[in-house]
């Protein structure tokens, strides 16, 4: 790994370290020699010659030149630092939960292109973050192949969604007909072409360097672009579905880092010391009873409750519908223990509301996990934010690391207890049997919908 | 890299200078990091030769040029040999067989993991790593049987809830080795365990979801598992007999041994082996029937009426040839015309994954991926082709051969609501009728 460190001695992010590196490779190859059986070694400088430094080489990714807008700035010029560092804060909290209001308000078009926007942001940031550590900015190709699987990925996925949720659409044109039956094969296609390039471009002095950013690019694709498609399926389902869990996680949040601020004390982990029992479990009631009283809210309203559609006469998105089961008020009876405090028999509930609580209850107790698994990652990287893009809260990764998990367990929670397939997917793939396989099916349907009563077994054609 | 060089100078001596990867390592395994110390540059050599003595014995008046050519030779009749054996056996061993080498994959790349990063000593690691291919592998797993074993799981109680609630069940394990995961971080080998932890991920998403991708070949017929296997393993075969023999333009940098003569060789001999290979298979049932479990014998059973893929037609010859057979028609199977395009694939983009694996190993200064088949490396060595060529047969099956599964089908059909099964019922009825499929004897069934 000689050259990377020459070229750490190259000016550039990190240029003010050009000495270190030598001391530290020196000093580092004497602890080496006995390092194998010196067990007190510390374990990064055995490795630090595999990626070219040792820890006490890496500088601080310095943030970069402060963003904040200059109109804050003189607004806030004549507060102490402390409580302007809080003030930027909070206007930006704000700024983006008022982006995100007026973006609900626009529809679901614009919330697809948003997820979209945000997936890409945090692909660039992870895989930046990658570049300075390997320092491989001048590694042949990799740019390209990087946005290049990006978007082959990001075409499978966007085109197994608009086969299944455009399907009348599809079915209008020719060409996407013929660009839906061989969906997978095209995708596959473009996928080796990104990887024989891949290894077409193995220069000899690089290999190890190119095979760590292949994989960083395809650890990140997996974290983001799977979970952005998987928020779209859920934004699909209902757009009540994207907006409870995002907002409990929020929510998570913001009453976490309250109730810490006011009542902390007793430290819960070791990787971020600034998270405590109290805030956690603050957070974890406050997150409850905020989901139960936002589902109560959005239940009401059809825009938030129905499934995304689209229409082909309208060429849009509507989202009309008779709301199914679990948007219909129903009665329940208070448990004994409650009746004295409320002083109900019954109580007037979405069935929804249940199961918000079982999304505000991940959204508390397995979201923050999310936040410290990036937390121990930019430890382990030794970046204070992925990115300075939002002043005073870092990058994109840094406002939406809780939020993958969510989106997976939403996902994976409406699969299993919400809706069952598709019908319309189900209907197409029907269609593309063959004629004897489909008459077989007709018969096994006809006999389940007689036993169940659906149909009058007399019926004539 | 000292201590991987110190590592290996404590080794003992790699075996002789005639294996060939050892040459390629000198020529081109340095990287600069290597050049202050070129007289140390032995990669990190394998463990001690595996060679069994029985073998060792016999060969012991060769030379051992010859003896190595002889090891390496009987070695592949015996792996040849047991293929067929396992192909005998059925479809039960043959996925248990593919069972394990995915697990010897993982394992084998997972110690290289360990052997770079030297952490053997991370609280957790390892177990961690195998809980993860675990989950992904019940995760897999269960999606399968249920697909295909989908009566057996109707009736018994408890395969049909976990069967309903498999991905949740399978999220939640895998969440709790992420939670594990993070809970392990210790302070000063953040880095080190991140970078294990993408590195079993990776792994995971090479090794299992192929292997699974094999499976689901096996099941539509076992002639889609032995023909594209059997393509790559010919093409490695006599792209080396014909670059041993012919071989003189270097192909690629990376491989210097590899020639465009082999590589040409090896595809027009590849394509007649697939021609004549699926000739021979596409007449016996066993091999081309989707495989089925079978409720009342409770076995798996390969016995179906062929599909037309797999019944002779008439193809008239192009003039081109004519002249030259001396026949104006040829009768083949259509699978034959399937089995071009996967040689093809096997000879000209199949090699990518072992360039691949050749690059990955001199990334990582090591010669073989482990020392399980003496004289061919580990089991990664030899099926680091095969990978892209299961996702490939795979994504043609379902791309150009099969439609989706009908038992699947009919089982998400009986999850939807009641007024969704009407209203598809309806439309299929409909069109059933306007093909004319729909008679007034089915009607009164």
């Amino acid at each position: 790994m000689l050259e990377l460190r020459h070229r750490g001695g190259c000016p550039g992010p990190g240029g003010a370290v050009a000495p270190p590196p030598r001391e530290g490779e020196a000093a580092g190859g004497d602890h080496e020699t006995e390092s194998t059986s010196d067990k007190e070694t510390d374990i990064d400088d055995r490795y630090g010659d595999l990626d070219s430094r040792t820890d006490s080489d890496i500088p601080e990714i310095p943030p970069s030149s402060d963003r904040t807008p200059e109109i804050l700035k003189k607004a806030l010029s004549g507060l102490s630092s402390r409580w302007k560092n809080w003030w930027i804060r909070g206007i930006l909290t704000l700024t983006m939960i008022s982006l995100f209001f007026l973006i609900i308000y626009m529809g679901s078009f614009m919330l697809m292109l948003l997820v979209l926007g945000i997936q890409v942001k945090c692909f660039h940031e992870i895989i930046t973050i990658g570049y300075r550590v390997y320092r491989s900015y001048d590694l042949p190709w990799f740019r390209t192949l990087s946005w290049y699987f990006l978007l082959c990925v990001n075409y499978f996925f966007y085109g197994e969604t608009v086969a299944d949720y455009f399907a009348t659409f599809v079915q209008r044109e020719e060409q996407l007909q013929f660009l839906i039956r061989y969906h997978r094969f095209i995708s596959f296609a473009l996928y080796l072409a990104g990887f024989c390039m891949f290894v077409l471009s193995l220069v000899k002095k690089h290999y190890r360097l190119q095979f760590y950013m292949f994989a960083w690019t395809h650890v990140t694709l997996l974290i983001t672009v799977t979970q952005s498609h998987l928020v779209i399926q859920n934004l699909f389902e209902g757009m009540i579905w994207f907006l409870v869990p995002i907002s409990s996680v929020i929510c998570n949040d913001i009453t976490a880092y309250l109730f810490g601020f006011f009542f902390g004390r007793t430290p819960l982990i070791k990787l971020s010391p600034k998270k405590t029992w109290e805030g956690f479990i603050g957070g974890f009631f406050s997150t409850v009873v905020f989901g139960f009283i936002a589902a109560y809210m959005l239940s009401k309203y059809q825009y938030f409750v129905c499934p995304v559609e689209y229409r082909s006469d309208v060429n849009s998105f509507v989202t009309e519908c008779e709301p199914s089961e679990l948007f219909q008020l129903q009665s329940y009876s208070v448990p004994p223990f409650l009746k004295a405090v409320l002083r109900q028999e019954t109580v007037s509930l979405y069935p929804f509301q249940i199961h918000s609580i079982a999304l505000s209850t991940f959204a508390s107790l397995i979201g923050p996990f999310g936040g410290f698994f990036a937390s121990g990652f930019k430890r382990a990287f030794k970046i204070k934010d992925f990115a300075n893009t939002i002043p005073g809260h870092g990058g994109i990764m840094d406002r939406f690391d809780c939020q993958y998990l969510m989106a997976t367990f939403v996902h994976v929670y409406i699969t299993s207890f919400i809706r069952g397939p598709n019908p319309s997917k189900v209907l197409q793939q029907l269609l593309v049997l063959q004629p004897e396989q489909q008459l077989n099916i007709y018969k096994t349907l006809k006999t389940h919908l007689i036993e169940k009563g659906l149909l009058q077994p007399t019926l004539k054609v | 890299m000292t201590e991987l060089r110190q590592r290996a100078v404590r080794e003992p001596d790699a075996p002789p200078e005639d294996k060939e990867s050892e040459s390629e390592a000198k020529v081109d395994g340095e990287t600069a990091s290597d050049s202050e110390s070129r007289a140390e540059a032995a990669p990190l050599s394998t463990s001690a030769d595996d060679t069994p003595e029985v073998l060792n014995r016999a060969l012991s008046n060769l030379s051992s040029r010859w003896k190595n050519w002889w090891v390496r030779g009987i070695l592949t009749l015996a792996m040849i040999a047991f293929f067929f054996i396992i192909i005998y056996l059925g479809p039960m061993v043959l996925m248990i067989i593919v069972m394990c080498v995915q697990i010897k994959c993982f394992h084998e790349i997972i110690t290289i993991g360990y052997n770079v990063y030297h952490s053997y000593d991370l609280p957790w690691f390892r177990t961690l790593s195998w809980y993860f291919l675990l989950c992904v592998n019940y995760f897999f797993y269960g999606e399968t049987v249920t697909d295909y074993f989908f009566t057996l799981v109707q009736r018994e109680e408890p395969l049909r809830i976990l069967s309903k609630y498999h991905r949740f069940i399978s999220f939640t394990l895998y969440l709790i080795g992420f939670c594990m995961f993070v809970l392990s971080l210790v302070k000063k080998h953040y880095r080190l365990q991140f970078y294990m932890f993408g590195w079993t991920h990776v792994t995971l998403l090479i090794v299992v979801t192929q292997s699974h991708l094999v499976i689901h070949n096996l099941f539509e017929g076992m002639i889609w598992f032995i023909v594209p296997i059997s393509c790559v393993i010919c093409n490695d075969i006599m792209a080396y007999m014909f670059g041993f023999f012919f071989g003189r333009t270097p192909l690629i940098k990376l491989s210097p041994k590899k020639t465009w003569e082999g590589f040409i060789g090896g595809f027009f001999a590849t394509v007649v082996f697939g021609l004549l290979l699926s000739y021979v298979m596409s007449g016996y049932r066993c091999f081309v029937c989707p495989v089925e479990y079978n409720n009342d014998t409770n076995s798996f059973t390969v016995d179906c009426e062929p599909s037309d893929l797999f019944r002779l037609q008439e193809y008239s010859i192009p003039e081109v040839i004519q002249s030259v057979i001396g026949l104006t028609t040829v009768w083949m199977y259509p699978f034959q015309i399937h089995s071009i395009a996967l040689s093809t694939f096997a000879s000209l983009i199949g090699p990518f994954g072992g360039f691949f694996a050749s690059g990955f190993k001199r990334a990582f200064k090591i010669k073989d991926f482990a020392n399980t088949i003496p004289g061919h490396g580990g089991i990664m060595d030899r099926f680091d082709c095969q990978y892209l060529m299961a996702t490939f047969v795979n994504v043609y099956i379902a791309s150009f051969i099969r439609g989706p599964n009908p038992s699947k089908l009919i089982q998400q059909f009986l999850t939807l609501r009641p007024d969704q099964q009407l209203h598809i019922f309806n439309t299929l009825r409909s069109h059933l009728a306007d093909k004319g499929m729909l008679t007034a004897a089915t009607e009164d069934e």
